[in-house]
């Protein structure tokens, strides 16, 4: 039955890579104007996860998937054109990854290919993601400089404005920290917080208390499997399954 | 005998071995300049043979060369760049590509009489293009396809994955991805290879003997289907077949095209490197 | 939005198509070698053609056996290969392992010149200052020999041998080099046994492709090997080649006549030698990359 509050919609979902399962029989749903965050040792398929939501998978050349994801409740394979999606579901990667041109352009670049060119637009643009993600005010008398320039944190911000001028409905934060400093790092956790308002957020992240101090809900996944998922406080407090708490109180990882 | 000894025994006779294959290019310089120079004037030049070339100039064989290599240029550098493009950004590990990449490594190793054979074959006769400089310039076009597609498979090959993952995560087609976030990068070395191009069919004789080249023309060819004399055949003619010429004139020919030549690959190989330092990632 | 998509669409289609060309092509130039080549042997038997001693193209009746021209591509080439593999991989050695960087950067920068010379301009100086001097000091009656020929070659062949091969050298891993010196081995001990080895099958490679270079060079062969085409019995002697051949006689010939489709049959002998060098190569160079 398909939830209609829900804003992703996964059943039965699994994922190959050639003869190897990275994810298997994957059931659950994420609602609208939450941040759900994703914890595991490497290997569990959290990343696998999180790029299925987007179809980034597609660009693994051995990658079979088969399942339901629906975003809306419209399938995201067969109901929705792949660029479409992509703009409706943003991605930050674990690195900065501006492209080598100016701070406007890597804002832009998704609006432009979408065939946007009036500078009104795109400087409205500019102005309102930049602020969203509390860049504005650092760079907004520098916008032509290349924006492999700024410092790691202001490139992930940067990475994070970039999605945010396409006005999605879906953000998606590949461990979004791991290379920054601890400032750096609660800057982009409170901007998370402010942002959960607008949008839904799917956060994955090796950082089990990063997990507890941004997550409304929380899946543990361990070697492709979902062990389980919860209200994030929940989780951390009694956990239902033993290997969760082994996972959380670092007895492995 | 000791180790150490040995050594340097050994890298004394390696770099003998490499200063046996670096200085002739110098050698060879400085013979045909010092050769040659002498009849390199504003004459030898600009202006048109005379007297069956025992006076005037070799206007006519640079504007012939000129032209070859411009029309094998715009035959082969659009094809070039885009089974290029193919075969980086749009090809997987099959079959196919397999056979490509190839056919590719075989155009490369064909001999260059071979080329003008086929030229002669499917221009000069099958089409009727007859001795032209479109003949000419479409053997050159083939016979520089590989240089043009493996400078440019480098190129394309050099620009990080992660701009084309970036450019698709934010909904761009797999085609706006390459012309924004891919081309724009590999440009400087898809112009490297462009100048090597230029430079290899400058040089070429073998190709042109059959498709195009003549030795004595009075008049500057008027259109494409029109014969061509050319530096590389001229100054084959004139040392070999022609008695009588001037020694410095055929050095100073030979000047000529080599100037030519060493300063497209000159250029070709500056621009490489200057693009290797300047990268902006 | 849908223009575009059509656009798009076209575009992609271009690219497919054009990587298909370079298979077209190869398959093209086989193809029209064929068409003109072919026919020499409704009169001729093939086995005669590979392997007749007489090679009279002009005489009444012609004689068409490539067997002198190709035992002088052979002897040139061999010449050329002794000459030039064992100089153009100790330079090779040098240049990737033991030059500093910025000489190293001079040198290879050196070595794409010297490939790109003309064959022609490189005939040239063999033709006038080689040629002379080996008439002299060995005193025979003319310089252009299958010696000069080999000489000649040699330098054309060794800017291939000398870059494929330095390529396969740097490739080998660092550990392999810092394993060795750890282990109390010199330079040039690691350099020879250890990284040199490693390197076989690329250093393998570049040979074949200097070789294949050789043999179908046609200017710089043509100009200072003599053109005879006669058995050879020696060195000092003139040759002539599968590719000096083509080049000198195809002027002179007539069109779809015997010794038109016999030049032409010629280049499909050349197509197919080479054909398989590179094929095998090929193959090395990717073993290597492995």
């Amino acid at each position: 039955m398909v939830d209609p509050a829900a804003k992703f919609f996964i059943r039965d979902f699994h994922v190959h890579y050639g003869p190897s399962s990275a994810l298997r029989d994957l059931n659950l749903d994420i609602r609208p104007n939450e941040i759900f965050t994703v914890i595991g040792p490497a290997n569990s398929g959290k990343t696998t996860f999180l790029h299925s939501l987007n179809r980034l998978i597609d660009l693994v050349p051995a990658s079979r998937c088969r399942g339901e994801i629906r975003l809306d409740g419209i399938d995201i394979r067969q109901g929705l054109e792949i660029e479409a999606l992509r703009r409706k579901v943003g991605i930050v990667f674990a690195l900065p990854l501006p492209l080598p041109i100016s701070i406007f352009e890597n804002v832009v670049y998704g609006l432009r290919m979408q065939g946007i060119r009036d500078p009104r637009r795109l400087n409205e643009a500019v102005e309102r993601s930049l602020s969203e993600s509390y860049l504005w005010e650092e760079v907004k008398d520098r916008l032509r400089t290349p924006a492999m320039n700024l410092s790691g944190g202001q490139q992930q911000r940067l990475c994070m404005a970039r999605i945010l001028a396409g006005q999605p409905d879906v953000l998606l934060f590949d461990e979004p920290t791991s290379g920054l400093d601890p400032i750096s790092t609660a800057r982009i956790e409170e901007t998370l917080l402010i942002l959960k308002k607008k949008y839904t957020i799917v956060l994955v992240t090796n950082n089990v208390s990063q997990a507890a101090r941004v997550g409304d809900r929380t899946a543990f996944f361990l070697m492709g499997d979902m062990i389980e998922v919860s209200d994030t406080g929940k989780m951390f407090t009694t956990p239902a399954d033993k290997r969760t708490s082994d996972y959380i109180t670092g007895k492995f990882g | 005998m000791n180790a150490r000894l040995a050594q340097k025994i050994a890298f004394g006779v390696l770099l003998l071995a490499t200063l046996l294959v670096v200085l002739p290019v110098l050698v060879i310089l400085m013979i045909i300049v010092a050769k040659g120079a002498s009849a390199i004037s504003w004459d030898f030049l600009f202006s048109m043979p005379r007297d069956g070339m025992a006076a005037g100039g070799i206007l006519p064989a640079i504007l012939g060369t000129l032209y070859l290599v411009i029309g094998a240029i715009i035959f082969a550098v659009p094809l070039g760049v885009m089974a290029a493009i193919y075969l980086v950004e749009y090809s997987s590990d099959n079959r196919l590509s397999r056979l490509v990449k190839l056919s590719i490594v075989n155009l490369a190793g064909v001999p260059s009489v071979v080329y003008g054979l086929f030229g002669l074959g499917i221009f000069v006769t099958f089409f009727g293009f007859g001795a032209s400089i479109l003949s000419g310039s479409l053997t050159l076009g083939i016979m520089i396809l590989p240089v043009i597609i493996t400078s440019s498979r480098e190129a394309l090959e050099s620009v990080p994955r992660h701009f084309r993952t970036v450019s698709l995560s934010l909904g761009a087609s797999r085609w706006q991805t390459i012309r924004h976030s891919v081309l724009p990068h590999a440009l400087p070395g898809i112009l490297t290879g462009m100048i090597l191009g230029l430079g290899r069919a400058a040089g070429e004789t073998a190709p042109i003997l059959f498709t195009v080249a003549a030795f004595y023309l009075p008049r500057l060819p008027q259109s494409v289907f029109d014969q061509t004399m050319a530096l590389p055949y001229h100054l084959y003619v004139i040392s070999t077949q022609v008695p009588g010429i001037a020694e410095n004139v055929r050095y100073g020919t030979a000047l000529v095209l080599l100037s030519l030549v060493l300063l497209l690959n000159l250029a070709a190989i500056l621009i490489r490197s200057r693009f290797r330092r300047k990268k902006k990632w | 939005m849908r223009v575009r998509k059509l656009k798009e669409w076209l575009i992609e289609k271009s690219i497919l198509l054009s990587g298909i060309f370079s298979i077209v092509f190869v398959l093209l130039i086989f193809l029209f070698l064929l068409r003109e080549g072919l026919s020499l042997f409704r009169g001729e038997s093939v086995i005669d053609f590979l392997i007749g001693k007489s090679w009279y193209p002009i005489s009444d009746p012609p004689r068409f056996g490539i067997l002198p021209l190709i035992l002088g591509s052979l002897l040139v080439t061999l010449g050329a290969a002794a000459i030039s593999v064992p100089i153009g991989i100790a330079a090779a050695l040098y240049i990737a392992e033991i030059a500093p960087l910025r000489l190293r950067e001079a040198l290879k920068a050196g070595i794409e010149l010297l490939a790109a010379i003309p064959s022609v301009v490189i005939g040239f100086i063999g033709m006038i200052t080689l040629g002379p001097w080996i008439k002299n000091f060995f005193n025979i009656p003319t310089g252009l020999t299958a010696l000069t020929g080999s000489v000649t070659l040699a330098f054309m062949a060794m800017p291939t041998i000398v870059s494929i091969a330095e390529d396969a050298i740097t490739a080998v891993p660092r550990q392999y080099r810092e394993a060795a010196i750890a282990m109390g081995a010199t330079k040039w001990q690691t350099t020879w046994r250890i990284v040199a080895r490693a390197a076989r099958p690329g250093m393998l490679a570049a040979v074949m492709l200097g070789i294949g270079r050789v043999i179908g060079e046609t200017m710089a062969v043509m100009m200072v090997t003599g053109n005879a085409a006669i058995i050879p019995s020696s060195f000092l002697q003139p040759v002539r080649t599968l590719t000096a051949t083509i080049a000198a006689e195809m002027g002179e010939s007539v069109q779809g006549g015997p010794h038109y489709a016999a030049l032409f049959a010629i280049g499909i002998v050349l197509f197919v030698i080479t054909f398989l060098i590179n094929g095998v190569a090929d193959l090395y160079l990717h073993r290597s990359r492995r």
